[in-house]
């Protein structure tokens, strides 16, 4: 097992503005692995994604890239890191003012060295991918919320990630875009992509998920398949938390 | 009347065409060095490491604290005597105006670049280092080309600024416009003529430039962006 492990996180912990956001987190995503993130806001979430591609360098803790040690204060090794591990906003953060092509293609020339062509096939390749093959030469501002959230999904996959994170990659969506954004990430999953998503789409995520991590209080307090942490037979925080969810937006658990 | 247009076209106009090119040749310079010297110390001043920022804040300080005149004097009268070491730094007037107006007009951008900077969303910087650039890589291309589009209409407004504030090049002797209008006057003693002449001369600078920096704010603009307007 140890060696396909892709990315592992041992004891993270992250302060932010004076609190103990992280308190010691330990996750490991082996290849082709899909774990589902959730647990209530404030829990650490989106911090602990954060600091799994070093956007937020945590305080202590140990962070491995397909079983190498990152050394949080290495800069090239940071920037090495990022590439490999591609991260998917809940707001998008498309670069406002590049087309849909140059979004995807930008990384690949600046960061790749990769020529113009080159980047610009590739970013083709990934737009057609996530079904935006007529909405290439579009700015942000001309897209909907769903076709933003695909661009920015392609340009993560430009950039060849073993790993993808995806921050809450639906929360920002009007309801009707939502499943535009899913099928793209089912595809992903089917083919073989290691994911850790953080969601509220609970029922989504158990037909997907090999894993539920639930988080709360910068803990990791259960982890478990689905059907595992769902069944109708056990007392889990999980499914307590699922049950809240689901009566309030009426999805099935 | 005719005496009028007679002497405006035969003084006022040839006199003052030759201060055209004058003033050309030192607006041009200035504008760009003073944009790029704003674009640098702006982003220095969000973006830089603490010593860099404190020494760009201090500069700015400077420049916009003092009056124009007074750093013209400086570098044209005040300069050459002063030694550093064995060393004197002696400029001639033209250069010491173009330093003058770059570094006065770099101040100025440098503080419209900083609000275009602090204007875009943490979330594009952080979106480009997610996918693996480094800092100065993801400002150069994603933050400060959007800073500057927000930017624009203020650096516009520097560069007519600018335009005006190069007459003063005419106290440290050189026959720019201003200069040359006002040798015609004292020669001639007709100040209404000409200094009216000298007017239009500017007014048609800021004219054209307008129309210039329209077009680039025009070309640069990002589509899904645009005001609603006919």
């Amino acid at each position: 097992m140890e060696t396909n492990t892709v990315l592992e996180a041992k004891n993270i912990i992250k302060n932010l503005g004076g609190n103990t956001v992280l308190k010691g987190v330990n996750i490991a995503l082996h290849k082709g692995d899909i774990k589902v993130l959730i647990g209530p806001s404030g829990s650490g979430k989106s911090t602990l994604l954060q600091c799994l591609n070093l956007l937020h360098i945590p305080e202590g803790g140990r962070l491995l890239l397909n079983n190498k040690e990152v050394h949080f204060k290495n800069k090239p090794g940071l920037y090495q890191l990022r590439q490999k591990v591609g991260m998917i906003f809940q707001d998008f953060n498309l670069f406002d003012h590049l087309s849909a092509k140059e979004n995807v293609s930008i990384a690949l020339r600046k960061v790749k060295k990769q020529g113009k062509r080159e980047s610009a096939q590739r970013a083709e390749i990934e737009l057609q991918r996530v079904g935006l093959d007529d909405k290439m030469n579009l700015y942000p501002a001309q897209l909907s919320g769903g076709q933003k959230q695909r661009v920015s999904i392609a340009r993560a996959l430009a950039m060849d990630p073993d790993v993808l994170l995806l921050d809450e990659p639906t929360s920002a969506l009007d309801p009707e875009l939502i499943g535009e954004v899913l099928v793209v990430i089912r595809d992903l999953a089917k083919n073989g992509m290691t994911m850790l998503m953080a969601t509220h789409q609970i029922s989504f995520s158990a037909t997907l998920a090999h894993q539920f991590v639930f988080m709360e209080d910068g803990l990791i307090t259960e982890e478990g398949s689905p059907k595992e942490l769902l069944a109708e037979n056990v007392n889990s925080r999980t499914k307590d938390f699922c049950a809240k969810i689901s009566e309030l937006t009426g999805e099935q658990a | 009347m005719n005496n009028f247009i007679v002497f405006i076209t035969a003084h006022v106009i040839p006199g003052l065409n030759s201060g055209l090119v004058v003033s050309i040749k030192l607006i041009i310079p200035s504008a760009i060095l003073g944009i790029i010297i704003g674009i640098l110390t702006g982003t220095f001043r969000v973006y830089g490491p603490l010593p860099i920022k404190k020494l760009s804040d201090a500069y700015v300080a400077v420049f916009r604290g003092t009056p124009l005149v007074v750093q013209l004097y400086f570098w044209y009268f005040a300069l050459p005597y002063t030694n550093f070491g064995d060393f004197r730094i002696v400029m001639s007037a033209e250069t010491c105006a173009i330093v003058g107006f770059s570094l006065c007009s770099g101040a100025y951008h440098s503080e419209y670049i900083r609000g275009g900077l602090l204007s875009i969303k943490s979330g594009q910087l952080l979106a480009a280092q997610a996918l693996g650039m480094n800092q100065i890589t993801a400002i150069k291309n994603i933050v400060l080309p959007q800073a500057f589009r927000n930017s624009f209409s203020g650096c516009s407004n520097e560069i007519v600024y600018l335009i005006k504030y190069s007459s003063l090049a005419s106290i440290i002797t050189i026959n720019d416009i201003t200069g040359m209008g006002r040798g015609i006057a004292k020669e001639s003693w007709r100040n209404v003529e000409t200094y009216l002449v000298v007017g239009l001369y500017y007014l048609a600078l800021v004219t054209l430039a307008n129309i210039i920096l329209h077009y680039i704010e025009k070309k640069m603009k990002t589509p899904g962006f645009e005001k609603e307007h006919a």
